[in-house]
């Protein structure tokens, strides 16, 4: 090019104004490719002083920590061998516990041979669970799958029918007690909670004390005490000969306590609305019901998805309080696997792993309530 | 005068200790269209708030169609369907379409089948010339759309009466020409209208009575040809003479 440019200037000058631009930009995309990962991290890792103090004590945390870490996660691990000493031996995390007792820790007490139920179980309700988070399915589709897979769980988990053995729900445990406690606890809290957030905020007297009384006792008293009741001093109350299944009194005590918290982060949503939202909907001639669910709720539970998606999650991990009536719900499986002796020292890896399901879970409710949020709020932006 | 459609004898209310309408007394007839205006804090707002129970008024009758506003919710409920309002904010509902904010009323109230409700929300559309918005929600519209939505929603309930609390009041001035001029044509057509307004010139053209307020109380009734060339009273004059004087 150069020498063609020396010989016939104008035609150089032609060549450079047409090849300039591309080349231009080629060069440029080409130096931002080399340069990239430097630019970036000029940009956001050494922007100034205190920024390269952080990013260099991270590392530091990071050159200090990781290697061990993954030493005792990995590379030192024990894996599959189902010998306590060959872990010993080894030094690493004995995963091998996980392997030897993952079955009690994530079904309990639940007949050995019938594990199959609660997984089969636990399957269609994780499916059924995915299904209801797809906005396509909240119609009436939602209410037949639903109303096809808790009976089918049921049948699975409970038995006495079609062959299979009976298995009382005092035999349930590990992740489908969790599963059920925490799902059935934030469904059933849902309505209750929006019932008591509304009477909070009514014009008649007697229904805002019922409800202002309710959510303020209940706040006021820490959730192992309200299972303390259910379980145990409740009983006391019901007529000679009457019993309430243990279960179902934990899972009324989790759904009772949610509820009151939820009312609030309800309210808060409510209360946030303007008020010409109320008026507009009034003037139009709508009537209370009809206001509610058409104009107020949909806007308003908008407004709190994250307080309620908060809730959510402190529901789902305070199941495991349960420990206190006696339900072997997951966390108290990871323990009750840690009684046999010979794998007594691997509590950390029995921990961890129940901490990992407990995180996949909630992990999932928070992304999933952004990605709601997002979602949702697509049309309001403005 | 035919019988009124609207009709308010000695009312009287208060927020707290405060006497906010003091024994307000006025009749609206059929196809007629009454423009309040007043200072802020006269009671104008609280007044056409009363008509449709927004606000509760404490001593006094209010009849609006023969029928009297009681606490009685199916009476309030059945005036409402037939008292159209816009709102100085207008109040449209953010989550759903223009086109929902319309059908949604005669479609739950009134029960009209959706066909129907949808045919009626277009032909209003037009009426206030922006069918084109129809799928858009309301965020996405200028403050002169809104408004005119709003008008077209409160339309959508075929109403006997609209009222009007400050409806541009809330505009940018480039838009409030052509929410008056929706609501010039509505009053061409006859629609009964009682309008709380700073726009003398909107109350000039189509208003048959002007009402004067001051401190909660009617001051001054009176066609807007006479009130505009010589209100009777000290108080009116100087509230012409500071939104007129410049």
């Amino acid at each position: 090019m150069s020498d063609q440019s020396s010989h016939n200037p104008k035609t150089a000058s032609e060549i450079a104004s047409h090849v300039e631009e591309p080349s231009q930009a080629e060069l440029h995309t080409h130096r931002r490719n080399a340069f990239a990962g430097l630019g970036w991290a000029r940009d956001n890792l050494f922007s100034n002083i205190p920024n390269t103090i952080l990013t260099v004590l991270s590392v530091a945390l990071l050159v200090w920590a990781a290697p061990p870490l993954l030493d005792w996660m990995l590379l030192k691990a024990t894996f599959l061998n189902e010998d306590p000493a060959a872990c010993r031996e080894a030094g690493g995390a004995c995963w091998s516990f996980v392997t030897v007792k993952h079955r009690f820790i994530l079904f309990g007490l639940y007949p050995y041979d019938e594990h199959w139920r609660p997984l089969l179980a636990m399957a269609l309700f994780i499916a059924a669970l995915a299904i209801s988070c797809d906005s396509r399915f909240w119609n009436m589709r939602i209410v037949y799958v639903w109303g096809l897979v808790l009976p089918v769980c049921g049948i699975l988990m409970w038995g006495g029918w079609l062959g299979l053995t009976f298995v009382p729900n005092d035999k349930w445990g590990g992740l489908p007690l969790t599963l059920i406690l925490a799902t059935l606890g934030i469904v059933l809290a849902f309505p209750l909670a929006v019932l008591l957030a509304l009477g909070r905020r009514s014009d008649m007297p007697a229904i805002r004390a019922i409800c202002v009384g309710y959510i303020e006792t209940v706040r006021g008293v820490p959730l192992v005490s309200v299972l303390f009741m259910a379980s145990i001093m409740f009983p006391l109350f019901l007529p000679e000969g009457l019993t309430i299944d243990k279960l179902l009194r934990a899972q009324l005590g989790i759904m009772l306590f949610t509820a009151a918290y939820l009312a609030e982060a309800v309210r808060g949503g409510l209360q946030a609305l303007p008020k010409g939202q109320y008026e507009a909907a009034d003037a139009l001639g709508l009537g209370y019901w009809q206001k509610t669910r058409l104009i107020i709720l949909p806007q308003a539970l908008r407004l709190v998805i994250p307080p309620i998606v908060n809730q959510f999650i402190s529901c789902f991990k305070d199941t495991s309080l349960v420990i206190i009536i006696g339900l072997y719900d997951l966390l108290t499986t990871a323990k009750t696997a840690l009684a046999d002796p010979s794998w007594r020292a691997f509590y950390v890896e029995s921990y961890v792993f129940a901490a990992f399901i407990y995180f996949l879970f909630c992990y999932f409710m928070s992304r999933y309530s952004q990605y709601l949020e997002r979602r949702l709020n697509a049309g309001l932006r403005r | 005068m035919s019988d009124p459609v609207i009709e308010l004898d000695h009312v009287n209310k208060w927020f707290g200790a405060f006497h906010v309408l003091k024994d307000v007394s006025m009749r609206v007839g059929k196809g007629e269209k009454v423009v309040v205006c007043g200072p802020s804090g006269s009671g104008k707002s609280t007044v056409i708030r009363c008509i449709n129970r927004l606000e509760e008024h404490q001593k006094g009758r209010i009849l609006v169609d023969g029928i009297e506003l009681t606490g009685d919710v199916r009476q309030i409920e059945r005036i409402r369907k037939d008292v159209g309002m816009v709102f100085q904010s207008f109040n449209l509902f953010p989550h759903l379409t223009v086109l929902e904010n319309l059908t949604l009323a005669p479609n739950w109230v009134k029960n009209a089948p959706m066909k129907e409700a949808t045919e009626t929300a277009m032909y209003y559309l037009e009426r206030v010339r922006i069918p084109e918005q129809a799928q858009k929600y309301p965020g996405q519209l200028s403050g002169g759309q809104q408004q005119r939505v709003a008008i077209a929603r409160a339309l959508c309930m075929k109403p006997k009466v609209m009222l009007f609390d400050e409806p541009t009041s809330a505009l940018d001035p480039e838009m409030i020409k052509e929410v008056l001029d929706v609501m010039v044509e509505l009053a061409h057509e006859g629609m009964t209208m009682v309008c709380v307004t700073h726009e003398m010139g909107f109350a000039r053209t189509v208003a048959d009575q002007m009402i004067f307020m001051a401190e909660g109380q009617i001051v001054e009734t009176a066609p807007p040809a006479e009130f505009f060339a010589a209100p009777k009273t000290e108080r009116a004059r100087q509230f012409l003479g500071q939104i007129l004087g410049h």
